[in-house]
């Protein structure tokens, strides 16, 4: 149990950002959360694998580290990705991956928990189990290896890292993580037998999938079936769900950085779940249902997290930020606390954005007034209708009148292509949608600019499309190529997500167990840091493929059929297959559905199985545009999902 | 609230330990952090976009240390300046202590131009990170005061641009003991004193070193920073101060 800083510290006059692997962040200090280590406390290791200006500010892994450190039997430290110059300097001086808090070895934890918000980030898994010195793969590890843990929303789809992982937790951490720290603590004090029957235990866990204990069959190329080998271990592994938010106030002790890092600011949730009904949105379809945290809690985290963070800056957050019950008085509250202190800003991201929406930023955004981002997300109503992003023109164009006449320079709309049904005139609309922005912009101001930001589709687990045939690389780059053409002469300018990422994305979404083996080979040919433009490249990705004897198109372009067996079949988000496959059907057929928050409901199974409800303080629509349902509800506002993006390593060629 | 009487009061604050490897914008923003935690009622700009009056000294290079950095802020109102480091130094990150507080004058000129020359203490190793022996060093340094130019190439602005560096060195001292930094260091160290001037330019302790010979520094710590004028010189804390209120309230 050494503390590895004497070896750490040499290595940091050579590396960029060195700040990045010293921890001390304001709230780890003692009588705070720093972690205790004791002999019988279960050990967790929260790996956030990105850098640390992307991991840090993770709700998720903060949420986890202080329910551990509060908990007696129990002590978690953290850790993040090195990027590759110190990674290079901690393999040529031999130095272990490290924890930032105490800098302590991987390989002393007893657990090594990874949060996976993003598919290409698995081979940095791979990468970060190997510089702790850990095998790779779950059948080399012997009891002394610290157990592979995962959480966050890709593990919904665990197959591609089934024999990397030994533990996958779906859904919600905030209850399973005790149960995990019992068990594993449990194991360790009784001197840690072999790993399969730690495992075999945490696999009695609702929430946990043990990928080991599970048989894979195939039918020529397609799953036959993923069977339990054991009688006691769970046919199909349902998420976990808190059914009250209200009861998990965290992080009540949000870290501050020393360096800057992403969302850089008090971060409280305020709903967790969206039943907007997004058919492209995996978040939207594996939360639900919508639980609304109380108004009185939610102001009561923004006052006392001001006042000990010390940060300007709060983020309610939440998949569609304007929908929370409460929006309005918490929003008022917030800017008479700060008139004359010298001013908090207030951002929402993930705003739903109409007239109504663009006044609450208004009110928010007196003094710092940057871009504001809306998310349209197709370029024809037939095609939202298809997607089931239901707004009217009439929606977006008041928002952004809205906008500009306050005083707004700069907007950014945000489109998906590559989506189902989708056709070049739907392509051409989100030029004409652009065009027009910027004409109305031009009313109120000569700088008026619009810019356009167009990410490549890639189908997910869980939602409505995960039968559909992902649009190719040579497709996708068609399209944007027409919309780049479309745009030449007029004020908006285009940016778009790389497609060759977007194919590697496709490859790891849908993929069954064999594409472990391909995240091995892009792993060791080098490939870490895949979201990074620097790091990537699909070669890698196309040979491991071939070395495999996979056909890339086979798992990201194909159809799939109503009959298959899809890898992640055995994981339950509660959505019968029923109505997912009802709910592509009616995409197909240009068929919106309105949200089953203030409608009736659809069946869709997550509240009826679970015997889970809606927590919203209101029964009511929030005020304002046609709130999804397509039609004109109140006049010139509108129901636009706007977003404020944070900064992201999207990876976006201009 | 804005306007009120102007306060101004010059700070002392140290960077050691780990937190060295945080840049001089990550200072000012948790110094920032800890005033807006302590509720320090800071006198803002005038303006669309007011901004908390608070100006840095020289800036110190990521991985160096100091026992002497500071900053002047303008208070709003009178605030009790023996608290004054308490209340800010339970919002700091370890490493980053508050050390001296002094009510300052109106319109004291800035610390970026009245510092004129300042003191460090620098482990020094080879380039290759091999031990200097203490002889040698002096031989070296002793041979390059003697030379009326110490040609040496720095990095600016990504672009390296060689500079003069003697005019910089006013007096560079090999110590007799080992490294002051022991408390820290894995390993002993030869160590030597630099007093370096920071007007027009100053350098790095690294790069006078690398003038000099084959040389870098291991490990740099700032202990001191002065204000020379008329022949006489002080601390930034002694200098340009005002009389403390007695008796004053703590907001």
């Amino acid at each position: 149990m050494s503390d590895l800083w004497p070896r750490i510290e040499p290595l940091l006059a050579r590396v960029e950002k060195p700040a990045r692997y010293i921890g001390m962040e304001m709230g780890t200090e003692p009588g705070n959360l720093a972690p205790r280590h004791g002999s019988g406390r279960a050990a967790f290791l929260l790996i956030y694998p990105d850098t640390y200006e992307i991991g840090l500010p993770n709700q998720g892994l903060q949420i986890l580290y202080e329910i551990l450190n509060e908990r007696d039997d129990s002590v978690a430290e953290r850790a993040y990705a090195p990027w590759t110059d110190m990674e290079a300097s901690m393999r040529a001086a031999r130095v272990p991956l490290f924890s930032v808090d105490t800098h302590r070895a991987a390989a002393d934890f007893d657990v090594l928990a990874f949060n996976l918000s993003a598919e290409l980030v698995y081979t940095n898994l791979l990468n970060l189990v190997d510089l702790a010195g850990v095998p790779v793969r779950n059948e080399d590890r012997a009891p002394s290896h610290p157990i592979v843990i995962a959480g966050g929303h890709c593990t919904y789809n665990p197959e591609p890292l089934a024999e990397y992982v030994d533990a996958f937790v779906i859904g919600d951490g905030e209850e399973v993580i005790s149960e995990l720290a019992e068990v594993i603590g449990a194991w360790k004090r009784g001197g840690r037998a072999t790993r399969e029957a730690v495992l075999r235990e945490l696999a009695t866990i609702p929430g946990v999938y043990v990928p080991s204990l599970y048989a894979v069959e195939y039918d020529g190329p397609v799953v036959r079936s993923v069977t339990p080998r054991f009688p006691d271990v769970p046919a199909v592994v349902d998420k976990r769900t808190v059914a009250d938010l209200a009861e998990w106030p965290y992080p009540k002790r949000q870290l501050v950085p020393l360096v800057e890092v992403v969302h850089d600011r008090l971060n409280v949730e305020i709903f967790r779940g969206c039943t907007r009904g997004c058919r492209f949105c995996q978040a939207g379809m594996i939360t639900r249902p919508v639980r609304e945290r109380p108004e009185e809690q939610v102001r009561t985290m923004v006052k006392e997290g001001l006042r000990r963070t010390g940060y300007d800056e709060v983020a309610l957050t939440s998949l569609s930020s304007a929908d929370f019950s409460g929006i309005e008085g918490v929003v008022a509250d917030l800017v008479t606390d700060q008139e004359g202190t010298g001013g908090v800003s207030v951002s929402l991201p993930s705003l739903r954005v109409d007239a109504f929406t663009v006044g609450i930023a208004s009110e928010l955004q007196k003094v710092r007034r940057s871009g504001l981002t809306f998310a349209p997300e197709a370029g024809t109503w037939r095609l939202r209708q298809v997607i089931n992003k239901l707004i009217i023109e009439d929606d977006l164009y008041a928002a952004v009148d809205a906008a500009y006449s306050q005083g707004w320079r700069r907007v950014k709309l945000y489109f998906l292509t590559g989506l189902p049904t989708e056709m070049d005139e739907d392509t051409l609309g989100i030029a004409q949608l652009a065009t027009n922005v910027t004409d109305i912009g031009r009313k109120y101001t000569k700088q008026a600019s619009c810019t356009v930001s167009v990410g490549g589709f890639v189908p997910k687990p869980h939602t409505p499309f995960q039968w559909f045939g992902q649009n190719g690389v040579d497709e996708l780059q068609r399209k944007i190529t027409l919309l780049r053409n479309a745009v030449r002469g007029t004020r908006a300018q285009v940016k778009w997500h790389d497609p060759k990422a977007t194919f590697a994305e496709g490859i790891a979404s849908r993929g069954d167990r064999r594409i472990g083996r391909v995240i091995e080979r892009v792993w060791r040919a080098g490939g870490t840091f895949q979201e990074w433009s620097e790091g990537f490249s699909l070669d890698r990705w196309l040979d491991a493929m071939h070395a495999e004897g996979l056909d890339p198109d086979w798992f990201v372009t194909r159809h799939r059929t109503r009959d298959e067996v899809l890898p992640w079949g055995h994981i339950a988000a509660g959505l019968h297959s029923d109505f997912l496959w009802q709910d592509w059907q009616d995409a197909l057929a240009e068929h919106g559905l309105p949200d089953c928050r203030w409608t009736p409901c659809y069946d869709c199974g997550v509240c009826t199985d679970y015997a889970l409800e809606h927590v919203v303080a209101s029964p009511l629509a929030p005020a304002g545009g046609s709130q999804g349902t397509g039609q004109d509800l109140s006049g010139p506002a509108a129901a636009v999902p706007v977003r404020f993006l944070g900064t992201k390593p999207v990876v976006v060629t201009t | 609230m804005r306007g009120g009487a102007a306060n101004p009061v010059r700070l002392q604050y140290t960077k050691l330990g780990k937190v060295r490897w945080i840049s001089h914008r990550d200072v000012a923003r948790a110094l920032e952090r800890s005033f807006r935690v302590a509720q320090l009622p800071l006198a803002f700009t005038e303006g669309f976009s007011p901004r908390p009056k608070v100006s840095f000294g020289l800036a110190l290079s990521t991985g160096h240390e100091s026992e002497a950095e500071y900053l002047d802020i303008v208070l709003a109102e009178e605030v009790d300046l023996d608290r004054l480091a308490d209340r800010l130094n339970s919002g700091l990150p370890e490493g980053i202590r508050i050390v001296g507080v002094n009510a300052l004058a109106d319109r004291a000129p800035a610390l970026q131009e009245a510092v004129t020359c300042v003191e460090w203490r620098v482990d020094v190793a080879h380039t290759d990170l091999t031990d200097v022996d203490p002889q040698e060093l002096r031989d070296r340094v002793d041979a390059a005061m003697a030379l009326p130019e110490l040609p040496t190439t720095k990095r600016r602005k990504g672009r390296d641009v060689v500079e003069d560096v003697r005019p910089v060195i006013r007096r560079i001292t090999v110590c007799d003991a080992s490294s002051t930094h022991a408390e820290t260091a894995t390993e002993l160290r030869t160590c030597v004193e630099m007093e370096m001037s920071t007007q027009p330019r100053g350098a790095k302790p690294g790069e006078v070193l690398a003038a000099i010979g084959d040389f870098t520094d291991i490990r740099a710590r700032r202990m001191h920073q002065w204000i020379e004028r008329d022949g006489a010189r002080q601390e930034p804390l002694d200098a340009d101060t005002r009389p403390r209120v007695p008796n004053a309230y703590a907001s």
